[in-house]
C-alpha cells in the first residue's frame, strides 16, 4: 500500500512540475542577458542573473505606464461589477416582484450566447455615446455580467427566508436587510466573484484590444501582445514582459486560491 | 404579509436588478440583436464615416462569405479545433482530476493549486511564453523530444504542425479548470462502488467505463459544452502565436471576424460572421444536448 502511495504522489508530482515548467522557465529566462535564451540546447538558469530586462522595460518600453492602466481597469471593473451584480443577484433569489423567474431564466438562456457575438455593434454603440478609447469603454462590458448575478443568486438561496422575515417585522427596509443581515452572509462569495472579476478582466485581451488605441491606455495584454508580434526574437524581454503582466494575477490566486477554487463549485455544481 | 409589505418588497427587488438588468439590455442584448441587423447592411469605413452612405444589402453579406475561401478555411479550422481539441481537453481534465482525487495521494491541496495555476495566467502572457517554448531551434519542446530521437518540428511553421502546438497549449491553459468540475463530481462517487468492482477483479478501465464515468456522465456533459463553446472563441492564441498562419492554418472564425471588422472596417460582413459563430455554437450545444438526453445522462 506504501509503495502505491508513493508511486501515486509521484505521478502527481511529474504531472504538476511539466504543468508549471513552462512559468518557471519564463521567470528564469527573464534574468538572462540580452541573447543568452536564442542558444542550443535552451539554457534553463541565467549564467549570471540581470535585472537589465525589467529595467529596459520600466525604463525604456514604459511599462508602468500599462501597468497602472491594467490596475486602474480591473479594481473599478471588480467594483462596479460587484455593485451592479450582488443586489441583482439577490433580488432574484429573495424577493418576490412580478416576472422575477421569466426574467431569470432568460438570465440563464443569455448565458450560451457569447459576448463576441454583438462585440461590432457594441463598438459602435460606444462610438455613438464617445466611450472608444476610454476607460469607462474597456469597463462597460463588465457591468453586463450574467454569470455573477447566477453565482450570487445560486449562493442566495440558502438564506433562510424567516430571518429575512423577521427583520421584516422588526421594521427594517429592505436596503438596510441587504446591507446588515444579507451582505454579512454572502461574504465568500463576494470574495469569489471579485476574484473572479479581477483575474477576468485583467487577462482580458480582445475587447481592450478592440476598444483601446491610445498608447496612454492599453493594458498589459495588449501591449504585450502588439509588441511580440513585433519584436520575435528579444526572448528576455518578451519573458520579462510575460512575468510582469501574469505575476500579479498568479500572486493573487496563490494567496486567496482557498475562496476562489471552493467558490467556483459553488456557481458550478450547484448549478 | 401585508399587502403593503408585499408592494415594497416588489418594489426593492425592482429597484436592486434593474441597473444589472439595464446594462445587460443596454451593453449584451442590444449589440447582439443588433449583429444581426448590421449583418444585412453594408456598414463600412464610408458609414463609420457618414452614416448616410448605410445601404442595407439584405444578404449579400452571407453571399459573400460563401464565396470567400478564407471564410472557409476559417470555419473548417474551427470545427477542426473543436472535434480535435474537446476529447482532448476533457481526457485531459478527467485524467487530472482522477490523478488528483486518488486516495493514496499525499498533499493533495498542493497539486490541486499547482494544476490549477494555468488558468488563472494571462493567456496572451503564456502565449507569448509558448510560442518559445515552441520554437524549432531554441525550444525546450523540440529540446526534450530530441532526447527520444524525434526530429526537430517546426511546430508555428509548419501548416500541419500548428493546429496540434496551439491545442498542446489551449489544452495547457484550460484543463485546470475543468479537473476542478471534476473534482467535485468525482467525489460524490462512493468510494465502496469502486472498492466493490475491485474486489471482483475489475481492472482500472473496466472501473473507469462502468463505474466511474455513468456515474459523473451529466459532468462529462457540462466540461464538453464549456469546451466546446471555449474552441469556438480561440482568439489571442492565432493572434499572438502564429497570427493566423502558416498558410491561413491557424485562422479562427474569431480572428477572422476581427480582421473583416476591425482591420478592413467592414463591420456589415464582420456582424454576418458574428452571427454564423452564434448559430454554430448553438447547433453544437444543442446537438450535444440531445446526445445526452439519449444516452440518458441527464
Amino acid at each position: 500500500m506504501s509503495l502505491r502511495r508513493w508511486s501515486v504522489t509521484l505521478l502527481a508530482a511529474l504531472v504538476a512540475l511539466v504543468t508549471i515548467a513552462p512559468l518557471l522557465w519564463m521567470v528564469s529566462v527573464s534574468f538572462m542577458a540580452r541573447g543568452e535564451a536564442a542558444q542550443f540546447p535552451p539554457p534553463l538558469w541565467p549564467a549570471s542573473p540581470t535585472l537589465e530586462n525589467y529595467r529596459l522595460l520600466f525604463g525604456t518600453f514604459g511599462v508602468g505606464r500599462f501597468l497602472l492602466n491594467s490596475v486602474l481597469i480591473s479594481t473599478l471593473a471588480t467594483g462596479l461589477a460587484l455593485l451592479f451584480t450582488i443586489p441583482a443577484g439577490y433580488a432574484f433569489a429573495k424577493l418576490r416582484f412580478k416576472g422575477r423567474d421569466a426574467i431569470f431564466r432568460m438570465l440563464v438562456a443569455a448565458l450560451v450566447v457569447p459576448g463576441q457575438v454583438g462585440m461590432l455593434p457594441l463598438f459602435l454603440e460606444l462610438k455613438a455615446m464617445g466611450l472608444v478609447n476610454s476607460y469607462a469603454g474597456a469597463l462597460v462590458p463588465w457591468l453586463a455580467g450574467i454569470f455573477g448575478i447566477f453565482l450570487v443568486r445560486q449562493y442566495c438561496l440558502s438564506i433562510p427566508d424567516e430571518m429575512l422575515e423577521a427583520a421584516r417585522i422588526d421594521g427594517a427596509s429592505e436596503g438596510q436587510i441587504l446591507r446588515r443581515i444579507v451582505l454579512p452572509i454572502l461574504t465568500p462569495i463576494i470574495v469569489t466573484l471579485a476574484i473572479y472579476v479581477f483575474l477576468s478582466s485583467w487577462n482580458d485581451f480582445m475587447w481592450p484590444l478592440i476598444i483601446l488605441s491610445d498608447q496612454d491606455l492599453v493594458t498589459l495584454p495588449v501591449a504585450l501582445a502588439v509588441n511580440s508580434r513585433q519584436n520575435v526574437q528579444d526572448y528576455e524581454i518578451m519573458m520579462a514582459g510575460a512575468v510582469v503582466t501574469t505575476l500579479p494575477v498568479l500572486i493573487l490566486f496563490l494567496a486567496l486560491q482557498r475562496y476562489y477554487l471552493s467558490g467556483l463549485l459553488t456557481g458550478s455544481v450547484k448549478g | 404579509m401585508s399587502a403593503a409589505g408585499r408592494a415594497s418588497e416588489a418594489r426593492a427587488g425592482w429597484a436592486m436588478s434593474s441597473p444589472a438588468l439595464a446594462a445587460i439590455m443596454l451593453f449584451f442584448v442590444l449589440p447582439a440583436i443588433a449583429s444581426l441587423f448590421l449583418s444585412f447592411t453594408d456598414f463600412d469605413i464610408y458609414a463609420l464615416a457618414d452614416i448616410g452612405n448605410l445601404r442595407f444589402v439584405g444578404l449579400a453579406n452571407y453571399a459573400r462569405l460563401i464565396e470567400n475561401p478564407l471564410f472557409w478555411k476559417a470555419m473548417t479550422n474551427t470545427l477542426l479545433f473543436v472535434a480535435a481539441g474537446t476529447p482532448f481537453i476533457v481526457a485531459l481534465s478527467l485524467f487530472a482530476a482522477m490523478l488528483v482525487n486518488s486516495r493514496w495521494l499525499k498533499w493533495r491541496p498542493v497539486w490541486r493549486v499547482a494544476l490549477f495555476a494555468p488558468y488563472v495566467t494571462t493567456l496572451v502572457a503564456t502565449a507569448v511564453v509558448w510560442r518559445y517554448l515552441l520554437h524549432t531551434r531554441y525550444g525546450l519542446i523540440n529540446y526534450l523530444l530530441s532526447f527520444f530521437g524525434v526530429p526537430p518540428i517546426d511546430w508555428l511553421g509548419d501548416p500541419h504542425a500548428s493546429l496540434p502546438a496551439i491545442l498542446i497549449f489551449v489544452g495547457w491553459k484550460t484543463f485546470g479548470y475543468n479537473m476542478i468540475i471534476f473534482l467535485a463530481a468525482l467525489q460524490t462517487v462512493p468510494r465502496e462502488l469502486d472498492e466493490a468492482a475491485r474486489i471482483d477483479g475489475a481492472g482500472w478501465f473496466t472501473r473507469l467505463r462502468h463505474v466511474t464515468l455513468p456515474a459523473i456522465a451529466p459532468t462529462v456533459l457540462l466540461v464538453s459544452v464549456l469546451t466546446v463553446a471555449g474552441m469556438f472563441q480561440l482568439f489571442a492564441e492565432p493572434y499572438v502565436m502564429t497570427q493566423g498562419g502558416p498558410a491561413q492554418s491557424t485562422v479562427t472564425i474569431l480572428y477572422f471576424m476581427y480582421e473583416e471588422g476591425f482591420k478592413w472596417w467592414n463591420l456589415g460582413s464582420g456582424a454576418a460572421v458574428a452571427f454564423l459563430l452564434f448559430l454554430c455554437i448553438l447547433a453544437v450545444t444543442l446537438v450535444q444536448l440531445r446526445l445526452a438526453k439519449r444516452s440518458g445522462a441527464i
